[in-house]
């Protein structure tokens, strides 16, 4: 379970997220959609502590962040291994082969054993069909294959949720697929994750709920039948129309 | 007048072959025992304080960035030739007496260490926030990402620009000579005021100085070429 209370999030003079509240259950699959600019990316880096909250209450599985007082780094180090980051551009690591970039958490930050680390990133590659490719350098692999190592590498963490920001949006429309269908499956697995896309087919067929953000706070939340089919609000039905 | 003298003269061309004969061997020992020790120490300490001193200027410390920008301003404002002096003549009057070798390599190393810690920040610098992220992300502490993910990359952005400071480092322990230390060029000097014969005896030295730094290209561009690989 994972909850925010009263997430705000100020860059200087900007207000990002204005008082963010939402829970999302173990096993859930929420996808957030929303206007460039909404916030969706900070939200996740909030979760992620890539960004420190102004102010809020951030609790994963019984361990929570309360960012009104001043939080330590190593508590904030503790806590991102709960979350695992997919990100828009890869950011995988150049230096390191497929094999390497899934290994370096577990051996790094976990203290795992090099035999025990490779045996788990090995599994994980073949899960998201790279086990052929695993020697592989990220600059010799595609967009959609550097994505699928991202995946993996956030998994080796073993993180109670997924946070993806637009993970298929810096990919050729024909690499999309093969990203999705890996989330998909974790998804049938039981993983906890929070999606933002602009994938409508995934979020229809995927999400449990679908979160509408705009202007820093959540503004609609539903079942992706509901929101797509009869948003409530004025702004979601003109934010989905525009995209649609 | 002195080229048409070696045509004209068969005496003293050989009398001149005779002399880059007999200096090559002095001037040889002089750069194996001097020149290019006085190089790798010089450049081995000054990159151990770069990497300290582009680490300090990166800090969110502003005590260690106070330190590190004043260390660089001094070393890149003053001559390095006026540092030597001041390590070698200066330090004497307060009772700290040191070997003209041991002198050189402090001055060169604290000049490498300056220069360098430029060229290793700029290329920590350079390294996408993105590689931070990734890092932190999967739970790395500052210190691990430094060390694991961005040093990494950041050392091979460096090759270029490092290669060339220390091929400028060979060229700039002819300074140390003036310190007294009995590297090539001292050498050269020595044998050029026994027998006069300064255009010989200092081309000599500046041909076998293009001979070390022609290797240390061709060096350094196989070593470019095996980091371009990946990335
Ligand atoms: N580090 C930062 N410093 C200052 N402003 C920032 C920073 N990061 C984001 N912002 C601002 O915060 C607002 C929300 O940005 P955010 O990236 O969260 O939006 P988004 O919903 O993810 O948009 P998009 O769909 O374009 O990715 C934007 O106005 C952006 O300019
Ligand atoms: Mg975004």
């Amino acid at each position: 379970m994972i909850s925010i209370k009263g997430l705000h999030k100020q860059f200087g003079q900007l207000e990002v997220l204005k008082g963010i509240d939402l829970q999302v259950e173990k096993g859930k699959v929420v996808v957030v959609i929303g206007p460039s600019g909404s916030g969706k990316t900070t939200m996740l880096r909030c979760l992620n502590v890539l960004e420190t909250p102004t102010s809020g209450v951030i609790s994963i599985e019984g361990q929570s962040l309360d960012f009104s007082k001043a939080v330590s780094k190593k508590n904030i180090a503790s806590f991102r291994r709960l979350t695992g980051m997919v990100f828009q551009n890869y950011n995988l690591f150049p230096h390191k082969t497929a094999l390497e970039n899934v290994m370096e958490g577990p051996i790094i930050v976990k203290g795992e054993s090099k035999e025990t680390a490779r045996k788990r990133a090995t599994s994980l590659l073949e899960k998201v069909g790279l086990g052929d490719k695993m020697d592989y350098y990220p600059a010799q692999l595609s967009g959609g294959q550097q994505q699928r190592v991202g995946i993996a590498r956030a998994l080796a963490m073993e993180p109670e949720v997924m946070l993806f920001d637009e993970p298929t949006s810096a990919l050729d429309p024909e690499l999309v697929g093969e990203v999705l269908k890996v989330m998909k499956d974790l998804a049938q697995e039981g993983m906890t994750m929070i999606v933002v896309t602009h994938e409508m087919r995934f979020a229809r067929d995927v999400a449990d709920e679908v979160i509408f953000m705009d202007g820093g706070v959540v503004v609609e939340r539903n079942k992706p039948e509901e929101i797509f089919t009869n948003p409530k609000e004025e702004r979601t039905r003109k934010f989905l129309n525009m995209i649609q | 007048m002195y080229l048409s003298s070696i045509f004209t003269d068969p005496e003293r061309a050989e009398k001149l072959i005779e002399i880059a004969k007999t200096s090559l061997w002095p001037m040889l020992e002089g750069a194996i025992m001097n020149t290019i020790p006085l190089t790798l120490l010089s450049f081995v300490f000054g990159l151990i304080l770069a990497v300290l001193t582009a680490l300090a200027r990166i800090s969110h410390v502003k005590l260690f960035q106070g330190i590190a920008r004043v260390y660089v301003s001094i070393i890149r404002g003053t001559p390095l030739l006026v540092q030597l002096f001041i390590i070698f003549y200066g330090l004497p009057n307060l009772g700290i007496t040191l070997d003209p070798f041991i002198s050189a390599v402090i001055g060169f190393s604290l000049s490498v260490g300056a220069y360098a810690s430029e060229i290793i920040r700029a290329a920590i610098l350079s390294i996408p926030k993105g590689q931070w992220e990734a890092g932190y992300s999967i739970g790395m502490t500052y210190t691990q990402a430094l060390r694991r993910i961005i040093l990494p990359q950041a050392a091979r952005v460096s090759v270029p620009p490092l290669s060339n400071s220390f091929i400028s480092l060979v060229k700039d322990t002819s300074l140390a000579s003036l310190v007294l230390v009995t590297e090539m060029f001292r050498r050269a000097q020595v044998i050029a005021a026994r027998n006069y014969e300064f255009l010989l005896v200092y081309t000599e030295a500046a041909i076998i100085y293009w001979v070390l730094c022609f290797f240390l290209s061709i060096l350094q561009q196989y070593m470019e070429r095996r980091l371009d690989r990946y990335v």
